[in-house]
């Protein structure tokens, strides 16, 4: 079997008295969408906190790409190739898609110091960001500054920024928020495509784009995973349906 | 070619043709009125480097124009008296030196002033370069040496090879070709690689960072460079003047250069220029009408701030626009 | 250098800390609940310091010079927020830094129009006229004295109504929360204007109780503006506490700086040069101890913890 891209092992992490992770172990294996669903409260963002690096764990490991990140800062993981996309904002909202995604091939080569070559007409710069944009579907509307995108393009945008900067594995956290449910389609669409690209750990309220993307789903009930397995694994599990499923039929 | 383009492109042939004209009819004042308008284009180009491109309000450029315009009076006294300056060095009466030691005092300067207000933010960055533009100014005012409160006349406007700086028509040309020099740096600057992380973290800060690009030493290499820009346009300015004082070190003229470049239209490349000629203008006009000019000025800042704050490029040239 | 002349400089330095905590209480206020940098508050103080000359001259009173300049401080601090200020809280620091720059050149250039070029002069009150023995022999002018007084009493009073009032409560829930102050049922335009002309109010107080000290002329507010805010950048803006501190330590650092300096300095140089050395280091001390401040406490001694 292929080595896990992300493994976490035993997470802990307590809020006094409150066990908002609660020995959490869960992975990431290449080429796939694995699903991270659960409800309110059982502390899918403090665990997607602790993975990208805005919250310390209390113990428990968290590798990726074979290594322990877990000691690590934000950024460092994202040079690592550990690539979260935020809710909504671009990394310059008056420049064009081409240019923010320039941008984030400039940072990647580390060469913000020079003053004189117009950025525009730098190949190094401009044909990867061009090539990121055309994975992601965005090619036509490179031009179009990145406030007057649509939601949905500024996500893919986001993610062709990730991609750019070298992600090798995406966090997603709650991508169909704020979707109308043509947008929710084409992002279905999208990520599913993704997932040959870097695979996705996906936090999502949204059960139809779960039950159609995901190979695999994990349960989180008050910081406990309580099931992972396959679609219909976690449609059959009876302590799932219980638990949370139940509260939705 | 943009509207904007266009614009440029006028404002550009205007500011040349109009001093070429007042020769020709042989009307000196306009040609100084015409080099006022370029100079002080140019400091606030220096200026909107760090602000419009940046984003970082500085209240206190003035410190830079002062020591551009202090480099050039201390060094052209030295020169003409022949005391060595320090070290042994002497003075000089060559403007290309006088530039390069303006603007490395005046980038050396913008290093320290930045290092420590770029560690801050928001209403604090204001202030702070406030307060360090007016500790050189108290400097000034209280170090006797050079004039202090009542300033420093340089005698014989300084030396440029081949060109004879005392004829006003000579000395225009050459504020002119250094304000599109200048201009042109800032267009290249914009558009390059260092633009792009500049303009970005203005916009969006955190997110920059955690790409890894950091925003302190891409804003502080911009504000010292900035600096240099402005401290060329003292240099020139106490040339113009042929007279340096403390008040080209006041918060008045900190004040003043920020307005230039929302008169003109913040973050754009001609900005300073329209601003710059708008207010000379506006200054020259009222002045002749009233002595209270600055009342009415106040007045015509207040609606542009409140009611038409794209400035006057903003309004004829219509929304700015970024590749 | 005796014990006597040190305790008269320790003293003229909080005569000017008091007086620069009247400024920056009000800048500092304004800035903490409504958000916004008002460059116009050195004007607020020309004007209380020209009403008060003026009305004094009418009347015969200082007292009565004293009450026109709080009251006419605080009438053109509300005209001013009504017309113009409340426009500009929504906008970035750079249009308020422009707008209240322009609110300047309108303030001075007006006063100049209708009171001419000349300065005023502003005796000081009978009663507060005289001096006052201090240990050591020497007298120290009895106004001084007051004005240091006078200052610690707004400074409580300040205190308690921020602490203790119904809108002293406000203007806390004001620095805290905006949405929920709204949601309260406060009426917060009208909060706003009322803290406004309080703060130009504390400005046009400190303008007249300076005026009779030294002339009163257009342009006069300036100066002690660029010190307020010093004061409240090293004290936290937003502070009040700050605020107060701040201006203390800015009064008697500069007094004093300007007085030991250029003694210290005969210790190693010719008096000539030492004067020169010590006077220019003296007119740059405050800034210097405001950037070492800085470089450890980036958002000052007293930031407030919301910001």
């Amino acid at each position: 079997m292929v080595e896990p891209v992300l493994q976490i092992s035993d997470l802990v992490k307590s809020f006094g008295a409150l066990r908002a992770t609660d020995g959490v172990t869960l992975d990431l294996h290449p080429g796939e969408i694995h699903a991270l669903i659960g409800p309110n409260g059982a502390g899918k963002s403090t665990l997607i906190h602790q993975i990208c690096g805005t919250v310390r764990q209390d113990s428990g490991t968290i590798r990726f790409a074979g290594q322990d990140i877990g000691g690590l800062g934000v950024a460092e993981r994202a040079q690592r190739g550990l690539g979260r996309t935020f809710q909504v904002s671009s990394l310059a909202p008056e420049f064009s898609a081409l240019r923010n995604v320039m941008l984030a091939v400039q940072a990647k080569q580390g060469s913000s110091f020079r003053f004189f070559k117009p950025a525009m007409l730098d190949r190094s710069l401009t044909e990867p960001a061009m090539t990121v944009l055309d994975r992601v579907g965005l090619a036509e509307r490179a031009r179009i500054p990145a406030s007057e995108l649509s939601h949905g393009e500024r996500r893919q945008l986001e993610i062709a920024i990730a991609l750019a900067l070298g992600s090798r594995a995406f966090l997603l956290d709650e991508p169909m928020a704020g979707m109308g449910p043509e947008g929710s389609k084409t992002l279905t669409r999208f990520l599913d495509r993704l997932r040959q690209e870097a695979p996705i750990l996906l936090v999502e309220h949204d059960m139809d784009a779960v039950f159609a993307l995901a190979d695999r789903i994990s349960v989180l009930v008050y910081g406990r995973i309580i099931a992972t397995g396959t679609v219909e694994d976690i449609r059959r599990d009876p302590a799932v349906r219980s638990a949370y499923l139940g509260d939705h039929d | 070619m943009s509207r904007e383009t266009v614009v440029n492109f006028i404002l550009a042939a205007l500011l040349l043709a109009v001093p070429l004209l007042a020769n020709a009819v042989g009307q000196p004042f306009y040609i100084t009125l015409a080099t006022r308008i370029a100079i002080l284009a140019l400091a606030a180009t220096g200026l909107n480097l760090a602000l419009g491109l940046g984003g970082l309000v500085s209240f206190g450029h003035a410190a830079f124009f002062g020591i551009g315009g202090y480099a050039a009076g201390i060094l052209a006294t030295h020169g003409f008296s022949g005391e060595p300056l320090v070290f042994g060095l002497s003075g000089t009466n060559q403007m290309l030196v006088i530039w390069i030691v303006a603007a490395v005092t005046a980038g050396l300067a913008g290093l320290a002033i930045g290092a420590i207000s770029l560690r801050t933010s928001g209403v604090y960055f204001i202030m702070i370069t406030l307060a360090f533009a007016q500790m050189v100014y108290y400097f000034a005012v209280s170090w006797p040496a050079y004039g202090g409160e009542d300033g420093l006349s340089i005698l014989v406007r300084n030396q440029f090879p081949g060109v004879s700086t005392m004829r006003p028509l000579s000395f225009f040309l050459i504020c002119y070709v250094v304000l599109l020099a200048a201009i042109g740096l800032f267009a290249l600057i914009r558009a390059s690689r260092f633009g792009s992380a500049l303009q970005a973290a203005r916009q969006n800060p955190v997110r920059v960072a955690t790409v890894g690009i950091r925003p302190f030493r891409i804003r502080l290499t911009a504000f010292a460079i900035s600096a240099m820009m402005t401290a060329l346009a003292g240099a020139l300015f106490a040339d113009l003047n042929r007279f340096v004082s403390p008040s080209m070190l006041s918060w008045h003229m900190s004040g003043e250069l920020i307005v230039l470049i929302i008169l003109g239209g913040t973050g754009r490349l001609f900005g300073p220029l329209a601003g710059a000629a708008l207010y000379v203008i506006i200054e020259y006009a009222l002045g002749g009408i009233t002595e209270r000019w600055q009342f009415f000025l106040g007045l015509i800042l207040l609606g542009v701030v409140l009611f038409a704050r794209g400035g006057l490029l903003g309004f004829i040239a219509g929304k700015a626009r970024h590749g | 250098m005796t014990f006597a002349l040190a305790l008269e400089q320790l003293l003229n330095g909080l005569q000017l800390g008091v007086m620069l905590f009247l400024m920056a209480a009000g800048l500092t206020l304004i800035f903490g609940v409504m958000g916004l940098i008002n460059l116009a508050h050195g004007s607020l103080y020309m004007v209380g310091a020209f009403a008060c000359a003026t009305v004094a001259a009418w009347t015969g009173s200082f007292w009565l010079g004293l009450f026109a300049s709080l009251a006419c401080a605080a009438a053109a601090g509300a005209i001013v927020e009504l017309l113009v200020i409340r426009r500009l809280y929504d906008r970035d620091h750079l249009d308020q830094v422009l707008a209240t720059f322009a609110l300047i050149l309108i303030f001075s250039e007006g006063t100049r129009w209708m009171f001419g070029s000349f300065p005023l002069y502003l005796d000081i009150p009978p009663l507060l006229q005289g001096a006052v023995p201090l240990p050591g022999g020497t007298q120290y002018p009895l106004y001084r004295l007051a004005i240091i007084a006078a200052g610690a009493l707004v400074a409580f009073a300040l205190y308690l109504l921020i602490s203790r009032t119904r809108l002293g409560i406000r203007i806390r829930a004001g620095e805290s929360d905006r949405e929920m102050i709204g949601a309260l049922g406060v009426d917060i335009r009208t909060l706003y204007t009322v803290v406004f002309a309080l703060g130009a109010a504390l400005a046009g107080f400190a303008g007249a109780m300076v005026g009779a000290l030294q002339s009163v002329q257009v342009g006069m507010g300036e100066p002690v503006l660029i010190l307020a805010f010093v004061v409240i950048v090293i004290g936290g803006i937003g502070s009040i506490k700050g605020a107060l501190l701040g201006a203390l330590l800015v009064g008697v650092v500069d007094t004093m700086g300007r007085f030991l300096l250029p003694k210290l300095f005969v210790l190693f140089v010719p008096p000539s040069q030492a004067g020169m050395i010590g006077g220019a280091l003296a007119s740059m001390l405050i800034y210097i101890v405001m950037a070492l401040i800085l470089a450890v406490k980036p958002r000052g001694l007293f930031p407030p913890a919301h910001a």
